[in-house]
């Protein structure tokens, strides 16, 4: 703004901007002075709001976290002091968002680059595109029970956890797993396709003049350059996958040990049923049926702990341009 | 086969593999619709459209559905309006909070900020947005609900209802505030992006014709960046209606109607909405064919509320397209 008032008037050292007419407050009219304290309050109430609750649940957190918490397994029990410690549900956690990005990853990249280097018919490219957003869009207690009607169906039943009578039940962690890469999905696309959009177009063209294929700019000039971009989207995707709880409790079955199905050894937990932080959380919340609150208030700590950090890696990642745009991936769209 | 993958690969096929890949969202789309209206279809066949109407008590209406392991066409009598009324009563006063506080929060963070203070406020606003919403809950069942209780509710209010409903301090208000924290962060972040996208010689025009920064933001940037603004609500509603674990343990876990007519004793009273039905019945999607065809029923609503919401936010935003303004 001072570059409208302060012209430059000759000379080397630029005159100091004069002040126009509106410029100090004082000459302000009094609607105007409470809407901008109005905006004063809400930007710092926003952050006294985070800063509360980061600190009450940093405060919960060393009055309840133990060391021996994470590597004890839950029981189910009436009191607080039996109840063990959270190992399965962090084990959880760490399986669910393995298989989730490892689904949601080479999807999203490989959309995006099928969107922003061929794309075409551009019809079937906006079709795409909308159902990404139309992904974002949708709730996760929709998404879990759309996973539970697929993985109930007859043959994809050694994918999941079935009952004693043989029927197909469709809770497991390939399920859980799956329907979570629907999660992470739109904000890793999303920052694909920007940072592939963000490329200039004269270092395709070096490419190709050089004379190589398509693909092969793709893999020896694209995706390197990209990589920070699906670095921050798998990020978001994995604080994404963290958070949730509607998912884990429809489709990993919300039992409280990781407890396998079939012989295998490996895939027979990845075809039972566990539990996840935030699904643990839930349990013992005053809605669950564990109600124990110093549980829920170390683990939610434990989540808290990792939300924060994730962001705090976007941050870093994101460096230079996190200036730029605040939304971007984040919410995707 | 690795020998295969290691040759240098022909664009066609290249083009065909990825464009293979970028199919399966919208198979998945495909796939969500279709299969839970199928799951959903049984009740809407038994109840008709006067499903959506009011009549008789939810909670009691599922829990009837329970014990029927083979239905008949009468076992799918559900009458959904509590839910709906509830629903559409938490997401209405969340936004109506959130609305105001995230316009002007942007302004502040765009316009008025100190450059120190939007440095803070920017991973400030991207937390809360990161924030699981079981988190959410946990607190405003733990410390907000109690809160409420022992403050803000009167003795003689809860004597009052006690024939009618137990006043525990969760409820409708409190829901929509820790629902209003949820959302604000997302249109914060959609609603300032627009902002400072805003050309500044659009500002500098106000500028030049007198008016001071705040006159200017409001009559120029704000009114420039309308659609974006109405896209983000859409959005953040979307939002809103498909919160499930926040509502579930913040409302109440009632599927009770409260009479906005009673004044604001009734925001203390509890509710619930259709998501958090869904999760707070999940065990009852096995062995109760008729509690299950119901919940898909719930979800075939949030599906259709959030697809017809963000095809709604993309129309609104076309325009701003057209000034190159970032939406």
């Amino acid at each position: 703004m001072a570059s409208v008032f302060g012209a430059k008037v000759g000379g080397s050292t630029p005159r100091r901007p004069a002040r126009g007419r509106g410029s100090s407050l004082r000459e302000w009219r009094w609607r105007d002075r409470i809407v901008l304290l109005a905006a004063w309050a809400a930007g710092l109430m926003l952050c006294v709001v985070a800063g509360a609750i980061v600190l009450y649940m940093a405060v919960r957190g060393i009055e309840y976290l133990r060391p021996k918490l994470l590597i004890e397994r839950p029981q189910v029990s009436l009191t607080q002091n039996g109840s063990g410690g959270f190992l399965d549900p962090l084990l959880g956690t760490l399986l669910l968002t393995a298989i989730g990005m490892a689904i949601a990853t080479p999807l999203a990249v490989c959309t995006a680059l099928w969107i922003v280097e061929y794309g075409r018919p551009t019809a079937l490219a906006r079709l795409v595109e909308s159902s990404v957003e139309v992904v974002a869009g949708t709730p996760d207690i929709v998404i879990a029970i759309f996973g539970l009607a697929v993985f109930e169906l007859g043959f994809l039943g050694p994918l999941s956890s079935s009952a004693p009578n043989g029927l197909v039940v469709g809770r497991s962690f390939i399920a859980a797993g799956a329907m979570m890469s629907l999660i992470a999905l739109p904000p890793l696309f999303v920052a694909t396709r920007d940072g592939l959009q963000a490329v200039p177009q004269h270092m395709r063209e070096a490419a190709f003049s050089l004379g190589k294929t398509r693909i092969a700019t793709i893999r020896r000039v694209l995706l390197p350059s990209v990589r920070p971009n699906i670095a921050t989207g798998a990020t978001l995707g994995i604080s994404r996958i963290i958070g949730d709880t509607a998912i884990v409790v429809l489709l990993l079955g919300n039992t409280l040990r990781l407890e396998g199905q079939g012989q295998v050894p490996g895939w027979s937990i990845l075809r039972g049923t566990g539990s996840s932080l935030t699904s643990y959380v839930f349990y013992n919340s005053p809605a669950g049926e564990g109600r124990a609150p110093q549980k829920a208030y170390a683990a939610a700590f434990l989540l808290l702990a990792f939300v924060v950090a994730l962001n705090w890696l976007v941050g870093r990642i994101g460096g230079s341009r996190a200036s730029g745009g605040m939304s971007g991936p984040m919410l995707a769209p | 086969m690795l020998d295969w993958l290691r040759r240098p690969w022909s664009d066609r096929r290249a083009e065909r593999l990825l464009g293979a890949a970028a199919l399966l969202p919208c198979i998945g789309v495909a796939a969500m619709i279709a299969f839970v209206a199928v799951q959903a279809w049984p009740t809407f066949a038994h109840n008709g459209l006067s499903w959506l109407g009011p009549g008789g008590n939810v909670d009691t209406q599922l829990g009837r559905m329970v014990t029927e392991p083979h239905p008949t066409a009468a076992d799918y009598h559900l009458r959904a309006w509590p839910l709906l009324y509830g629903t559409l009563l938490i997401t209405g006063i969340a936004l109506i909070l959130a609305l105001p506080t995230a316009l002007l929060s942007s302004i502040f963070i765009v316009e008025f900020a100190p450059k120190a203070v939007r440095r803070v406020m920017i991973p400030v606003v991207r937390l809360l947005a990161a924030v699981p919403s079981v988190l959410y809950g946990l607190l405003g069942a733990l410390v907000l609900a109690p809160f409420v209780h022992d403050n803000i509710i009167s003795a003689s209010e809860i004597a009052s209802h006690a024939r009618k409903v137990q006043l525990t301090g969760e409820g409708v208000g409190l829901t929509a505030v820790v629902l209003a924290l949820m959302i604000t962060p997302i249109m914060v972040a959609l609603i300032s992006d627009a902002l400072s996208g805003v050309p500044n010689s659009w500002r500098e025009g106000a500028a030049a014709l007198g008016v001071h920064k705040l006159r200017a933001t409001l009559a120029v940037s704000l009114r420039a960046i309308r659609p974006a603004i109405v896209a983000a609500t859409a959005l953040a509603c979307a939002r809103a209606l498909g919160e499930a674990v926040m509502v579930e343990l913040v409302s109440g876990g009632r599927a009770y109607a409260p009479n906005l007519a009673e004044g604001p004793v009734a925001l203390l009273e509890p509710a619930r909405s259709l998501a958090s039905a869904i999760i707070s019945n999940n065990e009852e999607l096995f062995g109760a064919p008729a509690v299950k065809s119901s919940l898909y029923a719930f979800a075939l609503l949030l599906l259709f509320s959030a697809v017809a919401l963000s095809v709604a936010a993309y129309l609104i935003k076309l325009p701003l397209r057209k000034y190159q303004v970032k939406g």
